[in-house]
């Protein structure tokens, strides 16, 4: 039997003329063992934030059982379009990430750059509409607490053409489950948008050093693997909206 | 148990003896005992076994002894026996566990029920007769008692270990547990789940008295209305007879023998009602609603307390016929005995 | 190395070894370069100070407990701040030092080894993860100084929500913090053992200590995250009164149960399975034979971590969930147990036809076998419904878990330091005194415990800071035990230190074990290996390893 300790260079220096970037981490044996590395940790990494979506989500499917009535009556109180819009935003950023990753690995900085600063101002603008929808509820005491108003539920506004009221009032009882449908939506989202401005934090800095070239020259692990989270925060939202905003919603309702 | 009575009856007593063992006072204890020792002999043997090996091996192949090692790569056979016997094993403690289990959780059906409520840190126990106690329960013997409990605040969990019961008592919804009781005498009550600064001071007794000496009991410590005659009070005072009033064309059903029938709802579905259901409607009704109702009823959510919501609750249970509730329909301002006010229109009352 | 001594231990001669002239603990100085250093090595001992430093802030928390309750009065101290001693207890004990342990001290220095790699996939989220660990201790730290927390490590909701007033949100957020460092900590092992494998070391010539921890990593990465969420939701809904769990509002309490109980049942296996790994590898080496049925072992290993993930439930057995789940859960439970007994007995059987030892990390070992087993059977008490109504929430329950966690992993921990403290620190520690602490923590353990069990099934309840007087005796016995226990786990202490200066030279392999650790110098080199090595053997293959031996010539630094 061979002694353990053998040296292996040799097998392969031929084939992979040793094209050692400065970001070769000197614990891995190749490039390619990096980058494969790098990436399997990103997917476990999004693994975990499913599951810790998935609490959320689990709570949400439960309570949406129970409290059907007042869990459509509170989802009515969100703004569609708003929602549609946001919605729209995010998806667009996440096609500027691609387009970012494409940029990279074709070498262009220039348009790299520039893909960056659309997602991140894409990211900036789904912020800001959820600033707006949170500051509506805040005017309209839907936070949940002791403020938390449930007269729109029982004696909901009436259509001034019909004269009916324009959803079906909740008896109060049911009316105060709403909360619990407004606690759900602000954690979810809140949680969403935190892992937003993680993103956008290291969108930031992840421009700054493309701007500097450290992603135009065969690196672009940080890159791809970024676009991997951008997407999974992308995709948690176009989970959260027909959740959240568009419970009951038949056309012409 | 095939073991000779005599054996067991010393085992456990002696052991009781020695503040090693509880006492057995209720008709589950003897079988909870049984599987606790078919338990505990299957952790000895299984120990010895694997001692007996661990031990055997370490004498025989020391290093003094054997002083070159064999390699053995496994063994199927060995891993099929020690993969199937314990699988076995446990199964049989799933079974007897579960058997056991189902027996502690269905009460006969005429077991006495007692309403107990937890609260930080006593418990309030409520006899149907009106009797209240507090940190105590008394019980007779040779009777199954049901206990149907809730807490007022936070988890607790109330156990009577030489009864061998125990239930967790959650905010916001009944639990049950039953007994038997076999031998009078007094055994711990303890709140098991903790619950916060006075967790260990949330302790009692059950106060186990002979058939005879319980009517005695109930007889002197009654404390003048049963829990259903609070209740009538409430109903009436809190305005439910206004709508439950059990005409032909009141607004709520008539809840006359209602408890106890299978309810048909709005929604379709058959409910049995229970004390869980009866409470949950008070407080839910807009999830409860009786077919052909409107969902008129308001919440009394924060308005009864748990106490109130029990009194309520043996009302309904008691409640035969309406004659008395429509006679309290314009009586239910005031407790006392009304002047001539004739029974008139209903409605009179607020809500 | 005599064919007749009683004694494997094979070192180099004392009177000219000394320590390589360069390994990782000289290689650079100054403690910004611990402080900022990406070698696994220096991670793991970083991480091993500072559970260290936990671990004996948990036991004297302990310590004060069992002082409580030598008399059925609440008299040594007042009843809130007793509910905080064993909150802290708890708090400290599983998520500072249980979760992390073998992990992250053990694991850390010798996974990227065994597998043949430089270091792990991730360094840098390496040494993340200890800054993740010191900060969410120093929550807890804050927590315990600020006046303490009192809810019980379980967090139960609606007290912990609604009814104290103690600093939970610190508390929850540090333990919050700490589950990120255990969630990066699982992640880089599973990048690892997946990517970094030397040429020729396939899954099934790995040492078990990679698939044990492999499987713990699985559950760290799994079953943390849900924890995480649901500590938010409780700190949200004392802070801004979001409120998921408050029946007030219609929530249900029982659903943070549910939660709370889907991380913290993995939890338990992620405690347990690291420490079985550690107990291969010993029986293994002292021995000396290839650990029986490794396929079993490894397979069994994967199956604990899968079935770990269904059986939360019966931790709430008489909490409310209807009897067909307590049904399933049951079941389910019973199953799981099947794959640790297979696990002992194949631990058992490698003894047979071997040629044993009884250094120190045999008899810790040794000491896990018969503990776990007694500790494994009482969860199958625990596991059967019927039985479960009378045992639950009482100190059969306390009894259980110290069984497997402090008679079982403990063990297995100090079982570990023991056997790879020659190569963290190329030192060897003083044998007599390491035996003397390992039987002493035995018997302190053993008199602290059993008496719990009684205590139990008579009815004690949990968390009860006084107790009827017909307990008393018991209580006494356990408190004894507890004396002798914490003078067990002192000594380490001392004798361990002092082997960092005193200790005999430990040389490459003074166990002569296999695994690829024990092919290089004590302490190692900050790269591991000179050159990346090739397996073409099996895993604990002992004539492979007498081949190299009567080729080689040993010379140290």
């Amino acid at each position: 039997m061979d002694n353990a300790i053998v040296a292996t260079h040799d097998t392969h220096a031929e084939e992979h003329h040793h094209v050692s970037l400065p970001q070769h981490r000197h614990h891995f044996e190749t490039a390619e063992q990096q980058r494969e590395a790098g990436t399997f940790g990103m997917w476990l990494f999004l693994l975990t934030e499913i599951m810790f979506f998935g609490g959320l989500f689990f709570a949400y499917l439960l309570y949406r059982n129970w409290y059907n009535p007042a869990f459509v009556a509170a989802s009515n109180q969100l703004s569609i379009p708003l929602g549609t819009v946001n919605t729209a935003v995010l998806i667009s950023s996440g096609f500027f990430m691609a387009l970012g990753v494409w940029a990279a690995e074709v070498r262009k900085k220039g348009l790299l750059v520039l893909f960056l600063i659309l997602t991140t101002l894409s990211g900036l603008v789904f912020l800001g509409v959820k600033y707006f929808e949170y500051k509506e509820k805040w005017e309209k005491h839907h936070i949940p607490g002791a403020s938390f108003d449930v007269s729109e539920f029982v004696n909901p506004p009436l259509n001034p053409k019909t004269g009916k009221p324009i959803e079906e009032p909740l008896s109060p009882d049911m009316a105060q489950k709403t909360q619990i449908f407004f606690s759900l939506y602000f954690a979810m989202t809140g949680m969403h948008a935190l892992h937003m401005i993680i993103g956008i934090v290291l969108l930031g800095w992840l421009t700054m050093r493309a701007q500097r070239g450290e992603f135009t020259e065969g690196y672009v692990a940080p890159i791809e693997n970024f676009g991997l989270y951008w997407h999974f925060v992308d995709i948690v939202w176009i989970f959260l909206f027909p959740l959240l905003y568009l419970i009951n919603r038949h056309p012409g309702s | 148990m095939h073991i000779s009575p005599v054996l067991w009856q010393f085992l456990v007593k002696w052991l009781n003896a020695s503040a090693l063992f509880p006492r057995e006072a209720s008709t589950i204890a003897p079988y909870t005992d049984a599987l606790y020792f078919f338990l505990l002999l299957i952790t000895v043997v299984g120990l010895a076994l694997v001692g007996a090996l661990v031990f055997g091996f370490s004498v025989r192949y020391r290093k003094e002894r054997n002083p070159v090692a064999t390699q053995v790569e496994g063994s199927t056979l060995l891993e099929a026996t020690w993969t199937i016997i314990p699988l076995a094993l446990f199964l049989i403690c799933f079974v007897w566990g579960a058997l056991l289990y189902f027996r502690i959780y269905n009460p006969p059906a005429n077991s006495l029920n007692i309403y107990v409520v937890g609260k930080q840190w006593m418990w309030k126990s409520e006899h149907p007769g009106g009797q209240h106690e507090i940190n105590n329960l008394h019980v007779p013997s040779g009777r199954p008692v049901q206990l149907t409990m809730i807490s007022q605040d936070v988890f607790h969990s109330f156990s009577i270990p030489d009864f061998r019961v125990k239930r967790e008592v959650i905010p916001g919804r009944y639990s049950t547990v039953w007994f038997e009781a076999t031998t009078p005498g007094t055994y711990h009550i303890f709140c098991t789940q903790y619950c916060g600064t006075k967790h260990s001071g949330m302790i009692g007794e059950v106060t186990v008295l002979t058939p005879d000496d319980y009517k005695k009991w109930t007889d002197e410590s009654t404390s003048g209305m049963s829990l259903a005659q609070n209740g009538e009070r409430l109903f009436a005072s809190m305005g439910c007879n206004a709508c439950h009033s059990g005409n032909a064309a009141a607004r709520g059903p008539n809840l006359a023998n209602v408890y106890g029938s299978k309810l048909k709802l709005a929604n379709g579905s058959e409910v049995l009602v229970n004390e869980a259901y009866l409470r949950d409607a008070i407080l839910n009704p807009s999830q409860h609603l009786t077919a052909g109702y409107a969902p008129i009823m308001p919440t009394y959510q924060g308005q009864i307390s748990e106490e109130g919501l029990i009194d309520l609750v043996e009302f309904i249970k008691s409640l035969k016929t309406n004659y008395r509730v429509q006679q309290t329909l314009t009586t239910s301002e005031s407790n006392q005995t009304t002047p001539d006010t004739p029974a008139d229109t209903p409605g009179v009352v607020k809500p | 190395m005599s064919t007749t001594s009683s004694t494997i231990v094979s070192l180099p001669d004392q009177r000219t070894a000394t320590l390589p002239k360069k390994n990782y603990i000289n290689a650079e100085d100054g403690i910004l370069s611990w402080l900022l250093t990406g070698d696994h090595k220096r991670i793991a001992i970083l991480y091993l100070i500072s559970i260290t430093f936990f671990f004996f802030v948990g036991g004297l928390f302990a310590g004060l407990i069992r002082l409580e309750l030598l008399t059925p009065q609440p008299d040594l101290v007042a009843s809130d701040t007793y509910n905080k001693l064993f909150t802290m207890h708890g708090i400290v004990m599983i998520f500072l030092f249980l979760v992390p342990s073998v992990p992250a001290t053990i694991g850390n220095f010798v996974i990227p080894i065994m597998i043949g790699a430089k270091d792990l996939a991730f360094p840098k989220i390496n040494l993340l993860s200890w800054y993740l660990y010191m900060f969410g201790a120093a929550f807890t730290v804050a927590a315990i100084v600020l006046g303490g927390v009192d809810t019980g490590w379980t967090f139960t909701t609606p007290l912990s929500t609604h009814y104290l007033n103690t600093h939970v949100v610190t508390a929850g957020l540090g333990v919050f913090i700490i589950g990120f460092s255990s969630i990066f900590t699982g992640l880089n092992f599973i990048v690892t053992i997946h990517r970094m494998r030397a040429p020729g070391m396939t899954w099934f010539r790995l040492p078990l200590f990679v698939w044990s921890n492999y499987a713990a990593s699985i559950l760290m990465v799994l079953g943390t995250p849900v924890l995480a969420i649901t500590l938010v939701l409780v700190v949200l809904e004392r802070t801004i009164h979001l409120g998921v769990f408050d029946p007030q509002l219609g929530g249900d309490p029982l659903l943070f149960q549910h939660l709370f109980w889907f991380y913290s049942h993995p939890a338990v296996y992620i405690m347990i399975l690291p420490g079985m790994g550690v107990i291969s590898e010993i029986m293994s080496t002292f021995s000396r034979k290839r650990v029986f049925g490794y396929s079993a072992v490894a397979f069994s290993s994967v199956a604990i971590a899968l079935f770990g993930f269904f059986v939360w439930a019966h931790h709430m057995f008489i909490m409310g969930v209807s009897n067909y789940s307590a049904l399933v859960f049951s079941l389910l439970t019973m199953l799981v147990a099947v794959p640790s007994a297979i696990k002992i007995f194949n631990w058992a059987f490698t003894m047979q036809k071997g040629s044993i030892t009884f250094e120190t990390p045999m008899l810790y070992a040794l000491a896990f076998i018969g503990l776990f087993t007694i500790g494994g059977l009482t969860g199958v008490f625990l596991g059967s419904l019927g039985m479960d109504i009378h045992l639950t929430e009482t100190y059969f329950i306390v009894a259980h878990f110290h069984y497997v966690m402090v008679g079982g992993m403990l063990m297995a921990f100090l079982g570990g330091v023991h056997f790879w403290w020659p190569k963290m620190t190329g030192r060897m520690y003083p044998e007599s005194l390491s035996k003397l602490s390992a039987v002493t923590s035995f018997i302190g353990f053993n008199l602290t415990f059993l008496p719990q069990f009684l205590l139990g099934y008579l009815g004690m309840p949990r968390r009860y800071h006084a107790y009827p007087p017909e307990f008393q005796v018991l209580n006494v016995l356990s408190t004894a035990g507890a004396t002798v226990l914490g003078i067990g786990f002192l000594l380490p202490l001392i004798y361990l230190a002092w082997s960092l200066k005193y200790g005999a030279i430990a040389g490459n392999n003074p166990w002569q074990a296999t695994g690829l650790e024990w092919q290089i110098q004590s302490p190692p080199l900050t790269e591991n290996f000179i050159e990346t090595p090739v397996i073409d053997y099996e895993a604990y293959d002992y004539e492979w390893l007498a081949n190299k031996t009567r080729h080689e010539v040993t010379t140290v630094g």
